[in-house]
């Protein structure tokens, strides 16, 4: 059992398996992925091209994970749509097949697309600030269009409504002589085609069979940004950018910006207003060159009718020419009689003059008598006032000897008048005193008693019995010696002493 | 003097648009401010009148002509009428 089932497992392939050689797996392959794939689309980063010479191209897709091989027929890469360069974010479009020479699987690419927006616009920036960073976009770069060409050059599509809406502005504003330079603007071709037309216009020569464009205008319709992809390739930025040409830019909307529009001399938002920059409205410069030369015509006449009441109001003011040599006949007449009799007057007033100076004129010797009358003059003045000087002295001392004499007898008389009267007053007292007198009362028979010493006895306590008095009368003196009071004669010469003491009884002592 | 006026028409003739209406325009102008001496102003007002009719004829060359370029084999240019416009 064991061992028949053996052989039959052993026998079984044999019968139910069919051989195959490689090619023939290979190509049975090759079928099967062609069928199930004939049409893709890849999402997936470029790495690795590669040009060999045979035209083809070969890359390799690429995300985080897997690698796919893909090719890009010769015949394919004018329609491919966009240029394989290496890291770029694409979508590949194409069909799956085998290689069955080394055992590998690829894409035949027919179409190639940005992938995503997001991815195109991140490479537009690199781009754009890698141009910048050569000066390609510089403003001292951009040209002034000129204001009226002779000659336009439009690159564009000859078909569509671009064109046809240029034409149709110019015509309307200022017609004028336009080159169309066909190209496409959209596809691989298209940028190699505008960059060589901007290139071409370039080297046209002024005054050739073919008359050199003063103004360019690069045009084309809106689209996505994919369809304007043409317009930011480097080839057609540079060309741009190296036009001697004004270069106007025209591509997409308004809204779409493509790098063209960097380096181009000015920026149109559309074609229609691509044309009007190229050109001025001929209508609107008639207008203005009418304006101009009425107002050219118009000043020279002002100018004209002002110089004429200029020159008028000039010839006004002249004088009239006869009066104006009457005039000066007369004043001159008046100036000729005034000038004769001026000189004969001068004549006679110098010789007047002359006398007169003639007259004051003097000799030196009556000049020094003169001096000398004058010097006699003024001693004598001077003696005379020394004269007068010393009267006045004189007079003034004796008017001063007057005045003392007089002052002199008016004392004396005052003083004897003084002395009268004093003398008057003096008698009269001595009467008044002589009445006063004591000798007076002794003449009417008092008597005076002094003691010794002199002194008027006045009281009988004063002569005690014994003391020695003097009793002087009217006509003399007497010496006597107080006796007692009953009329005999003092003991004692001291008893005067004692009635001083203590009265008569005292004494009686003794 | 007929030698000098040809000489001011031959120098106006290659004056472009632009600079013939600009010259014109300052013409005018000072000519309208009457500061100009009258010989002056008459000199200025002929010169006026030479550039006009300069520019009038440059305005009048307005003829729409749309031709196509055609690259031949040989990278020669020239041009054919576009049928266009």
């Amino acid at each position: 059992m064991a061992s028949s089932e053996s052989a039959t497992v052993s026998e079984a392939p044999r019968h139910n398996v069919p051989e195959y050689t490689v090619s023939e797996l290979a190509f049975a392959l090759k079928r099967e992925v062609e069928q199930a794939f004939p049409r893709v689309r890849v999402r997936g980063e470029i790495s690795q091209p590669t040009f060999p010479r045979s035209g083809h191209c070969y890359f390799r897709l690429k995300d985080t994970d897997a690698v796919l091989d893909a090719v890009v027929w010769k015949s394919a890469l004018p329609r491919l749509g966009l240029k394989v360069e290496e890291g770029l974010e694409v979508i590949a479009t194409g069909r799956l097949t085998t290689y069955p020479g080394s055992s590998r699987y690829q894409i035949v690419v027919e179409r190639l697309e940005m992938a995503g927006q997001g991815a195109l616009l991140k490479q537009l920036e690199e781009r754009r600030k890698k141009l910048q960073a050569e000066g390609l976009f510089e403003a001292s770069r951009k040209r002034k269009l000129p204001f009226l060409p002779e000659v336009i050059g439009v690159i564009t599509s000859p078909s569509g409504a671009v064109i046809r809406d240029i034409l149709h502005r110019l015509a309307d504003r200022f017609p004028r002589r336009v080159l169309i330079w066909p190209v496409a603007v959209q596809g691989t071709t298209a940028a190699p085609e505008v960059a060589r037309a901007i290139e071409g216009f370039n080297r046209l020569t002024p005054g050739g069979p073919v008359p050199r464009p003063d103004v360019l205008i690069v045009a084309r319709g809106g689209g996505s940004l994919e369809d304007l992809w043409a317009f930011n390739e480097e080839i057609v930025v540079r060309a741009a950018a190296a036009s001697t040409i004004p270069l106007i830019s025209a591509v997409g909307h308004e809204t779409d910006t493509t790098l063209i529009d960097f380096a181009s001399d000015r920026r149109a938002p559309t074609p229609t207003a691509a044309a009007e920059m190229a050109v001025p409205v001929r209508a609107e410069l008639l207008a203005d060159l009418r304006d101009h030369d009425g107002r050219l015509l118009n000043a020279l006449n002002r100018r004209l009718r002002e110089a004429e009441t200029e020159l008028a109001g000039l010839a006004r003011g002249l004088p009239d020419p006869v009066r104006l040599i009457e005039e000066r006949t007369q004043r001159l007449d008046v100036c000729g009689e005034r000038l004769a009799a001026a000189t004969t007057n001068l004549v006679a007033l110098r010789r007047a003059q002359f006398a007169g100076a003639a007259d004051r004129l003097r000799t030196p010797r009556e000049v020094i008598e003169a001096k000398a009358q004058q010097l006699a003059g003024e001693w004598r003045a001077l003696a005379g006032a020394l004269r007068r000087f010393a009267g006045e002295t004189q007079q003034k001392t004796a008017r001063v000897e007057d005045r003392v004499d007089a002052l002199s007898e008016r004392m004396a008389r005052c003083m004897r008048g003084l002395l009268d009267q004093r003398s008057g007053s003096v008698d009269g007292l001595g009467k008044l005193l002589e009445s006063y007198s004591f000798k007076g009362t002794l003449s009417r028979g008092f008597a005076l008693v002094r003691d010794a010493a002199g002194h008027a006895v006045v009281s009988a306590t004063a002569a005690p019995p014994g003391s020695g008095v003097r009793i002087e009368f009217a006509d003399g003196t007497v010496g006597a010696t107080v006796d007692q009071p009953d009329g005999k004669p003092a003991t004692s010469a001291a008893a005067p002493a004692k009635p001083r003491r203590g009265g008569g009884s005292q004494g009686s002592l003794f | 003097m007929a030698d000098t006026k040809n000489a001011a028409a031959a120098d106006v003739a290659t004056l472009s648009f632009e600079d013939a209406l600009r010259e014109l325009e300052g013409i005018v102008q000072d000519l309208e401010r009457g500061q100009v001496k009258l010989d002056e102003a008459i000199a200025r007002y002929e010169r006026g009148a030479l550039l006009k009719r300069h520019c009038e004829a440059k305005l009048a060359e307005a003829k729409a002509k749309v031709e196509k370029i055609v690259l031949s084999a040989n990278g020669v240019v020239t041009t054919e009428n576009a049928g266009l416009g």
